[in-house]
């Protein structure tokens, strides 16, 4: 986010007159929803806002925002993006990206964003597949998975894109669903948070993909698949009746139940947004496990972003020196030649 | 102390005309200091008025094992009293630090020239390690030459004794004792060293002391020396050159400043995003330290991060500039084809090597052309222009710059290992002089609507920063609609568009110079086409070539792609027509290619520069 003054929009401002092409029903619809109700409420400026995406399904993104948008190549996004924000630290920078895109292709530009801080928000769009290319399995698609390219069910472990975030130094790890309610409010902290804020939404892909999350999205399972985490209150699910303690001998995290809601009896501890141990337990809850997923902001703790570092020792750099090219190129030791000494 | 295995009689020395150019080596170990030397000595020789060029040659290998072959490191400089092109084809003195550095170098010393060598490290474990099975200083093997073998390292040792260095900081002095030797065989003045050392080691004046003590020691040997015989002292005229002030560049710093000039002329700030790599981190490295210049500079996590980072930032109003070298252009090569489809101005420098893969990383080439006319997907032109020395390099950036931001495109800016690390005489331009190229941004909707694809009388498209009211709009790699930029796969569609982006790229030629012969009266019967860092030797080839009533003119290319428009005809009126290349005949396979003329290669691909010698054979044999 930046510190231009907010202005008064509509959903409707934040709309373009191309026609969405994902598949109907697909979780892409409800995310770029709540993208387009948030930036209203927080009063951004459509021409100071910038979507950049790579490329995939979520990537096409940015043609239906009616701001400057730019769809660039696979995995790169978060590169294009630092040029972006480094031209210009004035900008918002949204960067929009998939589980292929951000984890495979782009993982080395993700890591490095988020060690260096840059100031945007990353929505990682995650539906564990590859749908553009037509599904075959992803880099956080469970162990087993049936693709068109692995056939017999696939081998290799998946990665946990808010371990790989908190790992690579975010300052700014939360968790949203496609369709849930709370997901506004989660953008909205996150650009709100200067810095690198990571945001893993959980995409419902439903012609490859269909229903992998049911296990804790499902209305059924809502209730105590989820635990929705919020700075200071203690860490319930199910409605109230269950929450998460902390084992101190084991340094890990037990659930517990609650009785008559008196969670301190129960030992459920409050989240402290700024614990990056914590953080990481909570990320790593096993929801197969019958642990809830974690989800709203897991991890907040600002540092001083990378742009604003370099802006600054830029012009510590260049304070009292006067640019002057034809000094610049007569710089080193020089010398006069008065005359010809000799014809040639 | 000293003894010479052929010593010049002062008769001999003085039937010796003064030359007007000399050929010096000094080589060494990598850890000997000999690219410091011989930077140090350049710097004496421009402020002496010579003109000059270097050849600075080291391995890939920051410290190799001691004494060994492999581990040499070069340098090379040709300086005389009249215009010198090239490094120099033979050496006529080479200073040799230890045995591996004799063995490799002394074979291309000319013969009768002068070998200065350091006794003290000719003992059996070092000529063993340069696979000496006996020492050449007595088995006559260097009788083509005249040599001059001394215990360099006992009188460093001796010299800086004073000073109370361990041995091994002592013996670090060697390389300052050589130069001073250096400096008194050409009657240089020592004072410009001696600062210069007073400020490189301005917090630890022992050592600064230490070194200049050697430096001084170095230039009395030679005097003493020469009064017991084998030295001579030599004295080089200045060159004939243009009045001005001028100074040593080299084409690192050139390419630097020029994209700064041209950043500048262009009325915008710059982004530089690079990533090490040999030889094209020197750029990285001058453009960090000019903050005050509107340079923001990104060392990136891989290549493609640079060129994309570089891509945003021209996205969001700055000029973005990359650079590498083969391997990380190979790496870029999908997002340059981005900025080709977005049509943003982009500017990336090459600084060749020899390929491919690894290939060889300090050794120069010229074997990119391919990849920087054709070496996209899909078809993607963009121009390129190819500088042909160190100072060349400084004009050929802003040539760059001035293309990528009139044009809205990427352009490529060729150079090689030779040019980045090569020094030579520059006559520091008059910054007036340059005619500027300011860039204006579209910052209102245009009569009848915005269009992200309209296109201007160069066929380029506007430049429409984000944070700008009311220009609000999405591009991308996916194909454009002809003026609304939105998506569109449509067949008519994608042929109009790629017909537009060839006819932009084509349209640059009438904005370009046209073809000039660069020596001769265009009436040859041969003409020797080149580009890029071959200019000096072909030139002077030429020149040598001409004055022997050859009838042979010198034609040099700097815009790559497009070509000039006239040089399809000019090349039509030769008989023959030879390209000499650093690759196996890239340019010469273009040149066919759009011209349909018989265009023979003259190839070399060692990783060493073209020697005069070596065109002068073959334009010898085209014309016999």
């Amino acid at each position: 986010m930046n510190e231009m003054t907010s202005v008064k929009t509509t959903v409707k401002d934040w709309e373009t007159d191309q026609e969405v092409r994902w598949c109907p029903g697909c979780g892409d619809y409800a995310i770029l929803k709540a993208v387009q109700r948030t930036l209203p409420d927080i009063g951004a400026r459509p021409e100071n806002t910038v979507f950049v995406s790579g490329i995939g399904c979520s990537s096409r993104f940015p043609y239906y925002m009616a701001t400057y948008g730019f769809h660039t190549i696979h995995g790169r996004a978060p590169a294009i993006a630092t040029g972006v924000k480094l031209a210009n630290p004035d900008l918002d920078v949204w960067v929009i990206t998939g589980d292929g895109d951000a984890l495979s292709i782009g993982g080395n530009h993700t890591m490095h964003l988020l060690r260096r801080n840059l100031d945007c928000q990353i929505l990682l769009f995650n539906n564990e597949i590859y749908g553009l290319t037509k599904g075959q399995y992803s880099p956080t698609s469970r162990v087993g998975t049936r693709s068109p390219s692995t056939p017999y069910g696939s081998v290799d472990r998946p990665a946990s894109p808010c371990s790989f975030a908190l790992g690579s130094g975010a300052r700014f790890v939360a968790r949203g669903i496609d369709v849930h309610k709370n997901l506004p409010s989660v953008l909205k902290a996150a650009y709100y948070h200067k810095g690198a804020s990571f945001i893993e939404i959980f995409q419902n892909c439903i012609v490859y993909n269909d229903d992998v999350f049911a296990p804790f999205t499902a209305k059924a399972n809502a209730a105590a698949g989820q635990v929705w985490l919020e700075d200071g209150q203690p860490m319930l699910f199910a409605g109230g009746t269950r929450g998460l303690a902390l084992d101190p001998k084991a340094l890990r995290l037990e659930m517990v139940d609650v009785v008559d809601g008196d969670w301190q009896a129960a030992g459920v501890i409050v989240h402290d947004q700024t614990n990056k141990g914590i953080a990481q337990m909570l990320i790593d809850m096993d929801n197969s496990a019958g642990f809830p997923v974690a989800l709203g902001v897991i991890f907040n703790h600002p540092r001083p972003s990378y742009e604003r570092e370099v802006v600054a020792q830029n012009e510590a750099a260049a304070k009292g020196k006067a640019p002057d090219l034809q000094k610049l190129v007569a710089q080193g030791q020089t010398w006069m030649v008065d005359k010809e000494p000799r014809a040639e | 102390m000293a003894s010479a295995v052929h010593q010049v009689t002062r008769a001999e020395a003085a039937d010796t005309p003064p030359p007007e150019a000399v050929v010096v080596r000094f080589a060494g170990d990598s850890g000997d200091g000999m690219q410091l030397t011989g930077g140090q000595f350049t710097l004496s020789t421009a402020l002496a008025g010579n003109d000059l060029s270097t050849f600075p040659d080291f391995p890939a290998e920051i410290r190799a094992p001691q004494g060994t072959t492999f581990g040499v490191s070069a340098f090379q400089i040709n300086f005389g009293s009249r215009a010198i092109d090239t490094a120099g084809d033979q050496p006529d003195v080479l200073v040799a630090m230890n045995p591996a550095a004799l063995k490799t170098n002394v074979g291309a010393l000319k013969d009768g020239g002068l070998v200065i060598v350091d006794t003290g490290e000719f003992g059996p474990r070092n000529l063993a390690k340069a696979g000496y099975e006996a020492s050449p200083l007595d088995d006559g093997s260097l009788a083509r030459w005249q040599v001059l073998a001394f215990d360099i390292s006992a009188l460093t040792l001796e010299s800086v004794k004073p000073f109370g260095l361990g041995n091994k900081e002592a013996l670090r002095c060697k390389n300052m004792w050589t130069l001073g030797l250096a400096l008194w065989m050409f009657d240089r003045d020592r004072q410009p060293i001696v600062d210069w050392l007073k400020s490189k080691f301005a917090k630890a004046p022992e050592l600064a002391e230490a070194n200049i003590a050697a430096l001084n020691a170095g230039h009395a040997y030679g005097e003493t020396a020469e009064l017991t015989g084998p030295m001579k002292q030599h004295r080089i005229a200045a060159a004939p050159a243009a009045p001005g002030l001028y100074r040593t560049i080299t084409g690192g710093e050139a390419i630097s400043l020029g994209l700064v000039a041209g950043a500048q002329l262009a009325d915008l700030p710059m982004f530089f995003g690079g990533y090490p790599i040999t030889p094209a981190s020197a750029i990285l490295h001058h453009l960090s330290r000019l903050k005050e210049y509107g340079v923001t500079t990104f060392q990136a996590e891989d290549e493609i991060a640079a060129v994309c980072s570089a891509i945003g930032a021209s996205y969001a109003g700055k000029l973005g500039v990359t650079s590498s070298s083969g391997p990380g252009i190979a790496l870029k090569t999908e997002a340059i084809g981005l900025a080709i489809m977005t049509e943003l101005p982009l500017v990336i420098v090459n600084s060749q090597r020899g390929g491919p893969s690894t290939g060889l990383p300090t050794k120069t080439e010229q074997s990119d052309l391919y990849q920087a006319v054709y070496g996209r997907n899909g078809d993607a032109p963009l121009p390129v222009i190819a500088a042909r020395s160190p100072a060349d390099a400084f004009d050929c950036a802003i040539e760059a710059c001035r293309l990528a931001t009139r044009f809205m495109t990427p352009v490529m800016l060729l150079t090689d290992g030779y040019i980045a690390n090569a020094a030579e005489p520059w006559k520091v331009p008059d910054m007036s002089g340059y005619a500027p190229f300011p860039v204006a941004f579209l910052d209102h909707v245009p009569d009848g609507g915005f269009k992200p694809y309209a296109r201007d009388e160069n066929l380029a498209r506007p430049w429409a920063r984000p944070g700008t009211p009311g220009l609000l709009h999405r591009i991308g790699g996916i194909e454009k609609q002809d003026g609304s930029g939105n998506i569109d796969y449509a067949p008519a569609n994608h042929q109009a568009m790629t017909n537009l982006r060839k006819a932009k790229i084509d349209g640059i030629a009438a904005h370009i110079p046209e073809q000039t012969v660069t020596l001769g009266d265009g009436e040859g019967r041969l003409a020797v086409v080149g580009w890029g860092s071959t200019f000096g030797p072909i030139h002077q080839a030429v020149r040598r070539a001409r004055e022997r009533g050859l009838s042979v003119d010198h034609v040099h290319v700097r815009h790559i792609w497009p070509l000039p428009t006239n040089l399809g005809d000019l090349l039509r009126r030769y008989e023959r027509i030879i390209v000499p290349e650093m690759n196996a005949g890239q340019f010469k396979t273009v040149l066919r290619d759009q011209y349909l003329v018989d265009a023979r290669s003259l190839a070399k691909v060692s990783g060493q520069p073209f020697r005069i010698a070596e065109i002068a054979a073959a334009i010898e044999s085209a014309l016999s």
